[in-house]
Order: structure tokens, then C-alpha cells, then sequence
């Protein structure tokens, strides 16, 4: 009978883990540029005219109340039926930033609604245009106070990567299932992919603690 | 067309019971195991706090698709059973979730002033009473809110049982309607997101009522937010 752990085997699955780990951060990192750059539309929206409000509104509720993994599939089935096909992993990286669109968009309101209300007076008596009293003023102080708390999504998001073998794409959890299925070695597979993830996101976690330290005193 | 958005409907509620079990259970773990680890987060052992530690940062740090596996694939080579999926699926579910809840009660026990406690030992209460009678009735209040939003997490959980083949709405959907009906996979999933949907504003409502009624106990009328509810419930 073979050992419990064969440190071996472990060895041996390890490339092929980090291969696919390689594959999960990019999905993170491009599925957080969607969320980042979508999620500051739908909060400007949602100041926005309630003809655009409101309809917003009931979007990101639906999306936050219903599970990714239903909405990775409704993309992945449904995207070819209107003629749009796609990769699996763009569709994946698409569902990932739009589920976290509508998060971020909340951590933006509120770094939006913290901004003293005189800074808004001051451009209005500068009688600064629209577009620059956001650009120039607004948001270069809303975003990095809410900085720490979009790292904490991209932090969850990198934790939902996994759901995209519902699509097939091979990230790491993927890749543990292939190679733990070819010799039953489930063991070595999936621990060193659980200790994989710990590596990267609990010293993720300690950076957006500390951030949030430095945002909170500055 | 309207006939088979009502087939579709039955497959898909043939799942139900298990979405719904798996949920309540869950957040029935997520709660015993949240006031454990979150009050031995506050022990004064400190190896209890260490225990507790290592169980939140563990479970929060990696996957729940991992940890799903990993007691489905993993631990049966390990142990030589296997459990019961659905079963295997709902302590899944609650070890990961009740890492989170962990310090939403560690977060709301610590939000009671310090005063609150003080008064408790002024009038000689032990520490027992004082955590049940002074310090968890308004911590409670605390914790409701975060908590809702933990149960919708949990809820939307529920899906990745279908990657173990354990037959929940999105799994019923995904192996028995999308390869007979696939043409009409719009509707198909537009229907699966509604009851998630309809899902979500039960545990909402739910925890709005829990909220009024916990906040009643301590005195205090219906926080702001409840505002929603007041107009069609009009107990508390």
C-alpha cells in the first residue's frame, strides 16, 4: 500500500499545479480590471437620472443575490446563441468582473460619499466642468481611501477562480483534478492546491490589513 | 414555448430540496461553529485563540471549491469512508462559512462598550450571565446584518455542489435540462437565477424581522434601515 503522502508524487504534480495557478492569477488580474473599471460605471450610474438608476439597481441586485457559477454558465451558454464566441477563459474573466462589478461599485459609493461635500463647493465655485470635477477633484480622493476594500474582492475573487472548471478552463484546482485522477492521488493534489492558495492570499490579506491602517490614519 | 417553461420549472424545483436543505444546514453549522470560533477567538487561552486562529485564517484563505474537493476526493483516501454527499456538502459549507462568521461575532462581542461590561460586574453578575444577559443581546443586533449577507454567500454556495454531482438546482439544470434542451438555455437559466433570486430576498426578509425583533428586546426601536419591512410588517 502507498504512503498517505507521497512527498514523490507531490514533487512531480507540483509544475502542473503552478501552471494552472499561473492560469488563476491571470483570471484574477483581468477579472479585477473588469471589476474595477465596470464597478466605477455602474456607481456613477447609480447617481445617475433614475431612468438609469433604476434599472441599474435592479441589475446589481440580481447579480449579487444569484451564484456566480449559475452566471458563468448563463454567459458560456448563452453568449454563442446571440453569435458571440468566446473562449471559455474570457467568458470566465467577463463573469468574474461583472459579479464583482457589483461589489466594487458599493465600495465606490462610498468612498464617493466621503468626500466632503465642501471639496464638491470648491469645484462648483471654480466652476470646474463635469467631467474634470470627477477626474481632477473627486476621485483621486474617493479611490485610494477605498483601495484596501477592493483588494479584499480581489482577494475573494482569486478564491472563486476555481469555479471556471465548471467551463473547463484548467486553473490550478482544475489541473489537481487531472493529475490526482490519473494516479487516484487525490491527497497530495488537493493539499498542496489548498496550501497554494493560503500562500498567495493570506499575505495578500496581511497587505490589505496593513493598507487599511495607512488609508485609516492618512 | 409556455409549456415548456413550465417543464422546465418542475425539473428544476426537483432540486429545490436539495438547494434549500443545503442551505438551511449550512447555515445551521455556519452558526454553531461562528459563536464557537469567534468566542474562542476572545478566549483568555491563549492556545484556544490559537486553534480558533489557524480554523478562520485556514478556512478563509483558501479555496471553497478546494475544501469542497478536498473532503469529497481527499479525505475518503484518508480515512477509508466516505460520507454522504449532501452531507459531505453542508460541512463543507459551514466550515467555510462559520471561518467568516468567526469574526463577524468576534467583531460585534468586541462592539459592546466596555462599559456595558462594567456595569454587569458592578451588579455581580457572573461571567456566564454576563455574556448571555448583557454582552450577546446586543451583539446580536450587531451581527444580524453581516450575518444576512454571510447566508446569501452560503445560498450562492450552494451551486458548487454541482460539481460534485450532488443534484441542486444549478446541478439538475446543468446535467438534466441543458443537454435535452439546450437550444433554450436563456429561459433555462433565467429561470435557475429568479429562484436563487426569490431565495436570497427570503433569507433577507427573514433577517430584517430578526433584526426588529432583537433590537426590540434590547429596547430600541426599529433601526433605520428596517424601514423597508415596517411598512408591511407591522409586529415588533
Amino acid at each position: 500500500m502507498n504512503p498517505v503522502w507521497d512527498w514523490g508524487f507531490a514533487l512531480s504534480i507540483l509544475p502542473d499545479l503552478l501552471s494552472g495557478l499561473v492560469l488563476t492569477v491571470q483570471a484574477t488580474v483581468l477579472g479585477s480590471l473588469v471589476a474595477f473599471s465596470l464597478g466605477l460605471v455602474f456607481a456613477l450610474a447609480l447617481r445617475g437620472p433614475a431612468v438609469l438608476r433604476i434599472p441599474v439597481r435592479g441589475f446589481v441586485e440580481l447579480i449579487r443575490s444569484t451564484p456566480l457559477l449559475v452566471q458563468i454558465f448563463f454567459l458560456y451558454f448563452v453568449l454563442p446563441d446571440f453569435g458571440i464566441l468566446l473562449p471559455a477563459l474570457a467568458v470566465g474573466v467577463i463573469a468574474l468582473g461583472l459579479h464583482y462589478a457589483t461589489y466594487t461599485a458599493d465600495i465606490y459609493r462610498a468612498g464617493i460619499d466621503a468626500v466632503p461635500v465642501g471639496q464638491w463647493e470648491a469645484a462648483t465655485a471654480l466652476s470646474l466642468p463635469r467631467t474634470r470635477v470627477w477626474t481632477g477633484v473627486i476621485l483621486p480622493q474617493a479611490i485610494p481611501r477605498v483601495l484596501p476594500a477592493l483588494g479584499n474582492y480581489v482577494i475573494s475573487m482569486f478564491k472563486e477562480t476555481p469555479l471556471l472548471i465548471g467551463i473547463s478552463v484548467l486553473e490550478i484546482v482544475g489541473q489537481a483534478r487531472e493529475v490526482g485522477g490519473v494516479s487516484f492521488r487525490y491527497v497530495e493534489a488537493y493539499t498542496l492546491a489548498g496550501l497554494l492558495f493560503l500562500l498567495l492570499s493570506y499575505p495578500a490579506a496581511l497587505a490589505v490589513r496593513r493598507l487599511e491602517r495607512r488609508v485609516g490614519i492618512a | 414555448m409556455q409549456g415548456d417553461l413550465g417543464l422546465f420549472l418542475r425539473v428544476i424545483l426537483q432540486g429545490l430540496p436539495v438547494t434549500v436543505g443545503a442551505t438551511v444546514g449550512g447555515i445551521a453549522l455556519t452558526i454553531v461553529l461562528s459563536f464557537v470560533a469567534g468566542l474562542a477567538l476572545l478566549s483568555g487561552s491563549r492556545a484556544v485563540r490559537v486553534v480558533s486562529r489557524i480554523y478562520v485564517e485556514g478556512l478563509r484563505g483558501t479555496s471553497e471549491v478546494v475544501q469542497l474537493f478536498w473532503v469529497f476526493f481527499a479525505l475518503p483516501l484518508l480515512v477509508g469512508f466516505q460520507i454522504v454527499p449532501i452531507w459531505a456538502g453542508i460541512l463543507v459549507l459551514g466550515l467555510n462559512h462559520g471561518a467568516y462568521g468567526a469574526e463577524i461575532v468576534r467583531g460585534a462581542v468586541q462592539s459592546v462598550p466596555r462599559a456595558q461590561i462594567e456595569g454587569a460586574m458592578a451588579l455581580s453578575l457572573s461571567p456566564a450571565q454576563r455574556m448571555r444577559r448583557v454582552v450577546l443581546p446586543q451583539a446580536i443586533v450587531e451581527m444580524l446584518p453581516p450575518f444576512n449577507t454571510l447566508f446569501i454567500q452560503l445560498l450562492k454556495s450552494t451551486a458548487l455542489l454541482s460539481f460534485v454531482s450532488i443534484l441542486d438546482i444549478t446541478g439538475i439544470t446543468q446535467q438534466r435540462l441543458i443537454p435535452n434542451f439546450g437550444s433554450q438555455d436563456f429561459s433555462i437559466w433565467l429561470v435557475v437565477l429568479a429562484l436563487y433570486l426569490v431565495m436570497s430576498l427570503l433569507i433577507t426578509g427573514v433577517m430584517r424581522l430578526l433584526e426588529r425583533v432583537a433590537a426590540g428586546r434590547l429596547g430600541r426601536g426599529p433601526a433605520a434601515r428596517t424601514r423597508l419591512v415596517t411598512t408591511s410588517a407591522g409586529v415588533g
